[in-house]
């Protein structure tokens, strides 16, 4: 025969370990919910309020291998720095679209834009942007002359451009194109002329 | 001291002697020489060894004398400087005026500012001045140098090795399974290497190259006779030392370029009488062993990418980069070698190679034209690059720009890929010429192109079709043999 006050301190033991449980269960949903928030870096939408303006943005197309001027308004803030990462949040946008003719990792996104030095532009992308990024020397190619291209080719006076991921330099965006190096203008334009000519 | 100019095309008399290189067999016949190498080897240590700082360039090899002052290494300044331009220095009371083509400097004698093209830069220690001589620390020339030369320098304070650009000189080893076992070192320039020997170690200082370490300081073989070589660096130096549990000698060939090491026959077959040992060792290198074979000079390098750690891209779940690029790559050296171009394939096997490896080994060949071939899914046929040299890669002095040496060869390397893509085109392969920001095309010094091959259709896995390779592989190769005579005439 089990003594009577065994088999209560049994019962309030079990009672404890389902009441325990259940409040880890709870805690553990509530984190998890926490995290995913704060985890959620998609890049967020370009103001919608103030005046628009037309630019134009060099988007790439896989499945010619080419490169085409898209002209777009969007609105643009009057600083030349904001407005230079405003430009590329919107060719990203594009190819973090559902029918992207480029597609791009799901958490890409240009972290900021630096107009350092007069002439020079540094491009700071996040890691994800690298590390998701398909390989190949068309495909990656086509990715930095876009973004190249676009910023030069809308706010005047750039004449180097620099990528950097994560704030830090990087020997290739994913395995091919060149990151260690400058850009030149000029003869990043010559190259996007030819990435416009379908073969 | 001045060793070596690498622009020099005459051999150091004592490579000319030193053919053929013999690690005494143990036994009475080479009783002798074993003792007249150890007295020498004693003798040597016997002095006190002299501090030195080694430095390698473009421009020239050489040793210099390090002077200790206070307890700290001095070395000159002037001295650092006079083999690699133009250089000019002038005393006046403490201040010492220094000047490298366009760039001066301002030292002062007792003080550790410096001025140089405008800028302050801070030294360890303080600058001396001694009989008109500046001495700077020598813990400062890995910084000091390139703010003065505007290129790179990289500085081993504790091997006292220095290295003005990107003249670094590597190797690979690899044992052979034959029997005996043969151990063949390549180097991507000719090295004339000082060999002593000792029991169970064959030892090579290189004191005139600038040998860097492999990956790993100690390469272990997957044999017993030699079973391990490892790479240290000091006093101005690199050694290398091969462990073998057998007498070893060692062989030159490809104009120094290549060393075999591998056992005597004598020790290979240790029934043989200690008459033949003593013969053998003793005797002039016999044409059969020593006469390096004729130098083979190549018309294309052909670099499959990738490969070892990196497997470049995913094509398919089964499929990587560098498996397609290596079977791309044999195809091609066989479609070349049919036609009579002589083909370096810069890896034969899954190895891992850095895109400067990859350059120097081709800029020591000389060939005419370098190709890097590549794979992808997307699109289709083949896409052939040629490179985006980067901006504001200038020479300065002597030296070439590594980023930017492809410069002078860019009209060539761009006919070339249109000529090509021609070819390709009128045998009905899609073809596409464009310019890529790809490493390491800028740093090749002779025509060089990359390719990209892509599926004949959606279907990624015709890459692996040697139906498809095979076509693709002997129209470039029947292109580059009409180009032969335009190239070559450009090497």
């Amino acid at each position: 025969m089990i003594p009577r006050h065994l088999m209560l301190g049994v019962a309030a033991l079990l009672a404890i370990t389902l009441g325990m449980s259940l409040y880890v269960w709870r805690m553990r949903g509530r984190v998890d919910r926490g995290e995913l928030s704060a985890a959620n870096t998609q890049p967020v939408a370009p103001p919608v309020s103030g005046a628009t303006e037309q630019v134009t943005l060099y988007v790439a197309y896989d499945d010619t291998g080419v490169l085409r001027p898209k002209p777009l308004r969007i609105p643009l803030p009057s600083g030349r720095q904001e407005r230079a990462a405003e430009m590329l949040h919107a060719l990203l946008n594009l190819y973090l679209d559902k029918f992207s003719p480029h597609p791009l990792g799901a958490e890409s996104e240009v972290r900021d834009v630096y107009l350092v030095d007069p002439g020079l532009a540094v491009i700071d992308l996040n890691a994800a942007f690298a590390d998701s990024h398909r390989s190949g020397v068309l495909v990656e190619e086509l990715t930095v002359i876009s973004l190249v291209h676009t910023l030069s080719a809308n706010i005047p006076g750039i004449t180097r451009v620099k990528l950097l991921v994560d704030g830090n330099e990087r020997d290739t965006l994913a395995g091919h194109a060149d990151l260690s190096n400058f850009y030149d203008v000029p003869t990043v334009n010559q190259v996007a002329a030819q990435l416009q000519n379908a073969q | 001291m001045r060793w070596s100019n690498p622009r020099s095309s005459v051999a150091p008399a004592s490579r000319r002697l030193s053919r053929r290189r013999l690690l005494p067999a143990v036994g009475p016949p080479l009783g002798f020489t074993t003792a007249l190498l150890l007295a020498s080897t004693l003798l040597l240590y016997s002095v006190p060894e002299e501090k030195h700082i080694s430095i390698y360039s473009t421009a020239a090899n050489y040793s210099l004398p390090i002077l200790e002052r206070n307890g700290t290494d001095y070395v000159g300044l002037l001295e650092v400087f006079e083999p690699l331009g133009n250089v000019t220095a002038k005393a006046s009371g403490t201040h010492w005026k220094f000047r490298y083509y366009d760039v001066e400097s301002e030292f002062t004698a007792g003080s550790t500012r410096v001025r140089i093209h405008g800028s302050d830069f801070d030294l360890p220690s303080n600058f001396l001045l001694e009989n008109r001589r500046g001495l700077v620390p020598l813990s400062c020339l890995g910084t000091l140098l390139p703010r003065i030369l505007g290129g790179p320098v990289t500085f081993n304070p504790n091997s006292r090795r220095l290295f003005i650009g990107n003249v670094a000189v590597h190797f690979t080893a690899q044992v052979s399974s034959t029997t005996p076992p043969k151990l063949v070192i390549n180097f991507t320039a000719p090295v004339n290497p000082m060999i002593a020997t000792e029991p169970g170690k064959l030892r090579m200082v290189f004191t005139h190259e600038a040998l860097v370490a492999p990956g790993s300081q100690v390469l272990t073989f997957d044999s017993k006779v030699i079973p391990s070589a490892s790479f240290q660096e000091n006093n101005g130096a690199a050694e290398l030392v091969v462990a073998a549990s057998v007498p070893l000698i060692a062989t030159f060939s490809h104009d120094g370029r290549s060393i075999t090491i591998e056992p005597p026959p004598q020790a290979a077959t240790p029934v043989q009488p200690p008459q033949t040992t003593s013969g053998a060792a003793n005797a002039p290198p016999t044409s059969s062993t020593t006469t390096p074979p004729a130098t083979r000079r190549y018309f294309a390098v052909v670099d499959p990418s990738h490969g070892g750690d990196e497997r470049g891209a995913s094509l398919s779940d089964q499929l990587a980069e560098k498996d397609i690029t290596l079977a791309f790559a044999r195809r091609l050296r066989q479609e070349l070698e049919s036609r009579g171009l002589a083909t370096l394939l810069l890896r034969d096997g899954d190895s891992t190679l850095s895109l400067d490896q990859r350059a120097s080994l081709t800029n020591s060949a000389h060939p005419a034209i370098y190709i890097c071939v590549h794979a992808a899914s997307q699109g289709n046929g083949v896409r052939l690059y040629t490179a985006l040299v980067p901006v504001g890669a200038g020479n300065r002095g002597p030296f070439l720009s590594w980023d930017a040496a492809q410069t002078a060869f860019q009209p060539l390397s761009r006919s070339a890929g249109t000529f090509l893509v021609t070819e390709l085109q009128n045998k009905q392969i899609p073809a596409r010429s464009l310019i890529a920001p790809l490493r390491p095309l800028n740093s090749i010094s002779t025509a060089a192109l990359a390719m990209e091959v892509a599926p004949p259709s959606d279907d990624v896995s015709q890459l692996n079709s040697p139906a498809y390779q095979q076509m693709i592989a002997a129209a470039i190769a029947a292109g580059l043999a009409d180009l032969r005579d335009r190239l070559e005439a450009d090497r």
